[in-house]
């Protein structure tokens, strides 16, 4: 029994480790000299107080969604997929080819075969990490590290060679077709009378995440696949004797993770850029990570956690147009969030197992508690 | 190409290849010993700007160098306590520190400098400057030996010279004293040395100290030798081309310089020509950028030969009880 109660794991470890990474961002502002409450008033206040801010928390959210969903797939395979952002570079081609080369009728059509050419192309340049950590034991962050750099020269190589209009001087596409736009909310929601979401890039692509969410969800605990991706991710020996093939496993869970960070380039080329440009995937691939760490790898978690980047994002913008903090505290809150949840989990665990377990045998001190020692 | 061509750009390959070096035999410390650093971008830019920063405000380039040297540490502390002592996942670790590098450079740039994240460019004093050899200028009428000693070895700042006796100086430490055997046992059977009453801990905490010195000194050549001041994100991925270095040396120093050499080469073509005219096809300048990156996954493919990293790598070590 030295164990917490799942609640705790779940819940208690990561709120304090934000809790952490929240004072030490504070610190940091006070280090520069700002207000750290002002700042944080200022940021719901662009954030949350207005439908336009909240047009572009869930913008970004979505992204976030979908690359965290990308990572905790992986997760559950014990794999760490860091190539996020290379996927959703190539992804992002996969919706610009799409969009720009068949004739389709309507949007939501449009969306259903971008969708699929943006999770084929994120899928396939998963693949191959995917298969040389499977067939011959390459280590998967380096060959996605690897993947990443090669994805950003080839996507730089087709925009600047061979999709860049003729004339145009920034490396991008042409814009997509009018019957590829997609609706935003503010389309979606405002009325004559009360237009919402003003401006905002917020659209359709984000009900698409939160359906993805459910899907995973369902995958991860409701399948047979997803009971052998987790078996595999806890013990590959035991999987191996289980029957579960490794090879199998390791290239469909990257195919899965890839595709899913493919997706997200939908929200940023197809429902708000309207083009594919050289920074469309915005380093949202690499926040997944955070995103997946805070969420415990759960898709309600990921939501959550993505809603709760999104909201860092938008107030991240606000604050540097408001004020003198530079939009990269946002890089370093996000720093502070993947060094707490992720690498200095023990740190929060360690000393919260030993209060759990002081606080469960202070009222009975019976003779099992008395051999088992010290705690681990 | 002619020969005086040739020469600068082998010229430029040297300056080119000294901050990967470094960075290189800097992962290669951390990584012999058990404890994988994909930080060592993070580390290098930190370095980077405290280096210029303090270089900028004393006009000093060696106060600046220990400061580059004091933040490389700092991460690399961060590091250890994050992957040695709580035993957490070294690979997010290097995550988190690349990130955290990234954002608190820009962001104290602006608040110190307000010039969007940049430092005021270096001049005198503020930088490390050439130095010439002894005999270069007499010698340089020597027909081909001479400029190769006048434009290649001498004229370089000290730091690179520095980083290229660096190679001899890890072999030796490495694969001839009593410590680089520990070290290297440290990673390959950390329960062995625990077993023959060395700490682990202490073993892995030197090394990882040890990579955030030459990280330091990686960053502070960047900012103050091959550039005059920091620039928002100036490492430009060169960590992770190191990582790429280090694993096509298969983890051995004198392999290390060579794959920095040779990565340092491809930079230095890929920056003269813009894109390579070949006769029957051009080779675009993007394909020169991923090489190092194409080159490293085709070896950790094993199709050239196997890079087998060492066995205790990335595990943090528990004790038996």
């Amino acid at each position: 029994m030295d164990k917490m109660p799942g609640w705790a794991d779940a819940v208690l470890v990561p709120l304090i480790s934000l809790i952490l990474a929240a004072i030490l961002s504070a610190l940091v502002i006070i280090g520069i000299g700002e207000d750290p409450i002002a700042a944080f008033n200022l940021m719901v206040e662009g954030a949350l107080m207005r439908s336009s801010g909240w047009g572009y928390t869930l913008y970004y959210a979505t992204n976030f969604i979908f690359t965290g969903l990308a990572v905790a797939v992986a997760f559950h395979a014990r794999m760490f997929n860091i190539g996020g952002e290379g996927q959703a570079m190539i992804g992002g081609l996969g919706v610009a080819l799409a969009c720009l080369y068949i004739p389709w009728p309507n949007w939501y059509v449009a969306l259903i075969g971008a969708t699929a050419s943006a999770a084929l192309f994120g899928a396939m340049w998963a693949l191959i990490p995917a298969y040389l950590q499977a067939k011959r034991g390459s280590h998967i962050v380096i060959t996605t590290i690897m993947f990443n750099f090669i994805a950003a020269a080839l996507l730089n190589y087709v925009l600047v060679n061979i999709l860049r209009p003729q004339g145009a001087m920034d490396p991008a596409t042409a814009r997509f077709p009018e019957a590829t736009h997609l609706p935003t909310f503010q389309d979606m929601f405002s009325t004559a009378a009360a237009p919402m979401f003003r401006g905002a890039p917020a659209n359709v692509t984000f009900f698409l995440a939160l359906l993805m969410c459910v899907l995973v969800w369902f995958l991860i605990w409701r399948t047979r696949l997803g009971y052998e991706i987790r078996a595999f991710g806890h013990s590959e020996s035991a999987a191996k004797y289980a029957g579960i093939s490794p090879v199998k496993i390791t290239v469909v869970a990257m195919l899965i993770s890839g595709g899913l960070a493919g997706m997200m380039a939908l929200n940023t080329t197809m429902g708000e850029a309207e083009r594919l440009v050289m920074n469309a995937t915005e380093g949202a691939g690499f926040i997944g990570i955070a995103v997946a760490l805070m969420g415990r790898s759960h898709p309600l978690g990921v939501l959550l956690a993505a809603l709760l980047f999104g909201f860092l994002y938008q107030g991240g913008a606000e604050l540097a147009l408001w004020t003198n903090i530079p939009r990269e505290l946002i890089v370093v809150i996000q720093a502070l969030v993947i060094l707490f949840t992720g690498a200095l989990d023990n740190m929060v665990r360690m000393p919260l197992e030993k209060v759990f377990l002081s606080m469960r045998r202070a009222p009975k001190p019976d003779k099992r508690s008395a051999q088992t020692g010290p705690a681990e | 190409m002619d020969f005086l061509t040739l020469l600068q750009v082998l010229d430029s390959t040297v300056r080119l290849a000294t901050p990967l070096l470094l960075a290189c035999l800097a992962g290669l410390f951390s990584e012999r010993a058990g404890v994988f650093d994909i930080g060592l971008e993070g580390k290098m830019l930190a370095a980077a700007f405290f280096s210029a920063a303090i270089a900028a405000i004393t006009g000093d380039v060696w106060m600046g160098l220990g400061a580059g040297i004091a933040a490389s540490l700092a991460l690399s502390i961060v590091h250890g306590l994050a992957s040695i002592t709580f035993r957490g996942n070294q690979l997010i670790s290097g995550v988190a520190i690349n990130f955290l590098a990234a954002g608190l450079t820009v962001l104290i740039a602006q608040d110190w400098f307000s010039q969007g994240g940049r430092t005021p460019s270096l001049i005198g004093q503020g930088r490390f400057g050439p130095i010439t050899l002894p005999g270069a200028e007499a010698l340089s009428g020597v027909p081909v030996l001479g400029p190769i000693y006048a434009e290649l070895i001498s004229g370089h700042s000290i730091l690179v010279y520095i980083a290229f006796l660096t190679v001899p100086l890890t072999w030796w430490l490495l694969f001839r004293t009593r410590f680089g055997l520990r070290l290297r046992a440290v990673g390959e059977a950390p329960e062995a040395v625990d077993t023959a009453g060395v700490s682990v801990v202490t073993l892995r905490y030197v090394a990882v100290g040890i990579c955030g010195i030459l990280c330091g000194i990686a960053g502070a050549y960047l900012a103050t030798a091959l550039q005059a001041g920091f620039v928002k994100d100036m490492t430009a991925g060169r960590g992770f081309i190191a990582l790429a270095a280090l694993i096509f040396a298969k983890w051995r120093p004198w392999y290390a310089l060579y794959a920095c050499l040779l990565f340092g080469l491809l930079q230095a073509v890929a920056l003269r020509y813009q894109n390579i005219d070949l006769g029957a096809f051009v080779v675009p300048v993007q394909f020169m950028d991923a090489l190092p990156y194409i080159l490293t996954v085709v070896i950790l493919a094993g199709f050239v030969g196997k890079a087998i990293p060492p066995r205790a790598g990335g595990e943090p070590y528990v004790k038996e009880r």
